[in-house]
């Protein structure tokens, strides 16, 4: 049972899948402009990543190792396509935000890296607890940049006003370079800088 | 002066390890350091040591800024009377004096905000003051609006010297030249306060000085650039605030609207030879930055063009117009982020010229490019220095083998 926990608990912190990996860089600066398509984005690679895990762990024993790349890429398009369709259905315009990231989790690099070095080994119930961990530790950092990038790029969050008007008329102004993706790489740099600092047990000598 | 070294001496006890005060020890060796070269000598071996450490260097750029910066100031004022139509009634220094008000508090927020995360860092890092944002702290007033809001500045002025230079390792190991990241931090932040045609002319009286142009008594007056002017109008001429056209003559004078101290090429001219007979900054920099950028707009000119007047201008206009000068003289020339090979700074001072001019006349976003070419040649600095010293290496080596 501590087994499960520390599994699911370390993506969140110390082995964070985007703040100490650092992988799925792209998609985390470019759909942090807002709140919504991140958690948005967040969630999908989330239940993607778990349903991947748990998918691949049982077919584990009975993937050829020569194609077994090729065997997870199907089964990550799979999901990732009825993803995509569920997400036109049901929430179109995050859709259209999110635009081709939602496609593109394909090329994500934590689901590639969590098949192949977490599902490939271990059993169904490991992997799913692996791969909720994973997406969640990967939703926090996307949430925690969108929310710096809209509050400071758009005084809004969720598309709801937070900076009152009367900063505006004293003078305050939106930071514009806050809804460009380099200030995304900056915040994105700022938080593993923090978390190093932290955590002295992360730092390469 | 001696009662000054006196004094120092009297109350550096405060200062040192235990004393009352000593949380402002970085502080206090800052400000010595700053008044008198520090007489530390070397422990071992021979050394020939020049008193001319680069707190002093540091010292006669800024001195090479002051033309500048006092032609900035009485051009504030100016524009300010001259719109307001009571230029014939203001006397010099009334003019003057409206100008330094309305720039004092641009250099002082710089200044505290820059020196302040500096003071911080040394302090908390245990380390020496360093000396680099004297200039970086005096060159950021002067290539922004005039109309720019101080906490803009100021956040702007933060963002740089934490992230363009605190994080890389602090004054000597900076890639970017700091002040240009302050600009290009507020140009794409807040595009809003640094291009246009509204924040280059003061527009509130302060201290009964100066015109109150704010809520609309004056009308009629146009406050953009001559840049901007060029690149959003259909002609090559530049007109000043009042739509009377302006020659060649009066761009190298420079009472027009501009960056506060980017418009005269005269005082900057004064700066520059300052800044060569001293032996601060480079000549071959300076010198090919302005071949550079004249052959490129000398190009630009022959081909022409039917729809994008900056093709159009005269060599000579881009070379006074605009940050041209401004960058050559004082950014390009900053030894930290110039190459150090001599070949190599004849190369990177061409290519800032030809890129700068490139950018002015071949991207419709922004109309000035000195500040986008001068960053985009920092970052080849060290590519351009490894290129030759390999190429030294290689070609002695050959000297060697073919003995």
């Amino acid at each position: 049972m501590s087994n499960l926990k520390e599994t699911f608990l370390t993506p969140l912190g110390l082995n964070n899948p985007v703040a100490v990996q650092v992988l799925g860089i792209c998609s985390a600066l470019a759909v942090t402009a807002q709140l919504e398509p991140a958690i948005v984005m967040g969630l999908s690679v989330t239940i993607i990543l778990a349903l991947a895990n748990v998918v691949i762990s049982l077919l584990r024993n009975t993937i050829p190792n020569r194609i077994r790349i090729i065997v997870q890429l199907v089964v990550v398009a799979t999901l990732v396509t009825i993803v995509s369709e569920v997400l036109k259905a049901f929430a179109y315009d995050v859709s259209v935000a999110l635009s081709v990231y939602v496609g593109l989790i394909i090329t994500n690099c934590i689901l590639m890296g969590r098949l192949e070095a977490f599902a490939m080994a271990n059993g169904p119930v490991d992997s799913l607890v692996d791969g909720i961990g994973n997406g969640l530790g990967y939703a926090i950092i996307l949430v925690i940049v969108a929310f710096i990038r809209e509050l400071f790029g758009a005084g809004t969050l969720f598309g709801f006003q937070i900076i009152p008007d009367c900063l505006y008329e004293a003078g305050y102004m939106n930071c514009g370079l806050m809804l460009m993706p380099p200030m995304a790489l900056i915040i994105l740099g700022c938080i593993i800088w923090a978390m190093r600092a932290k955590n002295p047990e992360l730092q390469e000598k | 002066m001696k009662a000054l070294r006196n004094f120092l001496d009297k109350v550096k006890p405060n200062f040192e390890e235990g004393g009352k005060l000593s949380a402002f020890r970085s502080v206090f060796d800052g400000f010595e350091t700053f008044l008198f070269v520090p007489n530390t000598v070397s422990k071992s071996g021979t050394h020939i040591h020049d008193t001319i450490d680069s707190k002093r260097v540091m010292s006669f750029v800024v001195i090479a800024l002051i033309p500048a910066l006092l032609f900035g100031m009485y051009n504030v004022g100016y524009q300010n009377y001259l719109v307001a139509g009571t230029l014939d009634q203001a006397s010099f220094m009334e003019v003057f004096c409206y100008g330094f008000l309305a720039v004092l508090p641009k250099i002082i927020v710089s200044y505290l905000v820059g020196l302040g995360i500096e003071f911080t860092v040394a302090q908390w890092k245990h380390e020496e003051i360093q000396e680099g944002f004297l200039v970086s702290g005096m060159l950021i007033p002067l290539i922004v609006p005039i109309e720019c809001p101080l906490w803009i500045i100021a956040v702007a002025t933060a963002f740089a010297v934490i992230f363009a230079k605190e994080i890389f390792g602090g004054t000597g190991y900076n890639i970017f030249n700091v002040a240009l990241i302050t600009r290009a931090f507020l140009f794409f932040a807040y595009p809003t306060k640094m291009s246009g045609d509204s924040v280059w002319i003061a527009k509130e009286s302060i201290f009964g000085l100066g015109n109150d142009l704010a809520n609309g008594t004056v009308d009629g007056f146009t406050g953009a650039t001559a840049l901007g002017q060029v690149a959003t109008g259909s002609t090559t001429t530049v007109t000043d605030a009042l739509g009377n056209p302006v020659g060649l003559n009066d761009m190298i004078v420079g009472l027009m609207p501009g960056s506060i101290g980017e418009t005269s090429v005269i005082a900057i001219m004064i700066g520059a030879v300052i800044l060569l007979v001293s032996g601060v900054a480079n000549w071959r920099t300076m010198i090919s930055v302005f071949v550079g950028g004249a052959l490129t707009a000398f190009l630009f000119n022959a081909i022409g063009s039917e729809t994008n007047q900056v093709w159009n201008l005269d060599w000579m206009e881009h070379l006074c117009v605009g940050g041209f000068c401004f960058g050559a003289v004082f950014m390009a020339t900053d030894p930290v982020t110039s190459p150090r090979t001599n070949c190599g700074k004849y190369i990177f001072g061409f290519l800032i010229g030809v890129v700068a001019i490139i950018i002015r006349c071949m991207n419709p976003g922004y109309p000035e490019g000195m500040m986008l070419a001068i960053l985009l040649m920092n970052l080849f600095a060290a590519l351009i220095d490894h290129c030759f010293v390999q190429r030294n290496i290689n070609k002695r080596l050959n000297r060697l083998n073919n003995k």
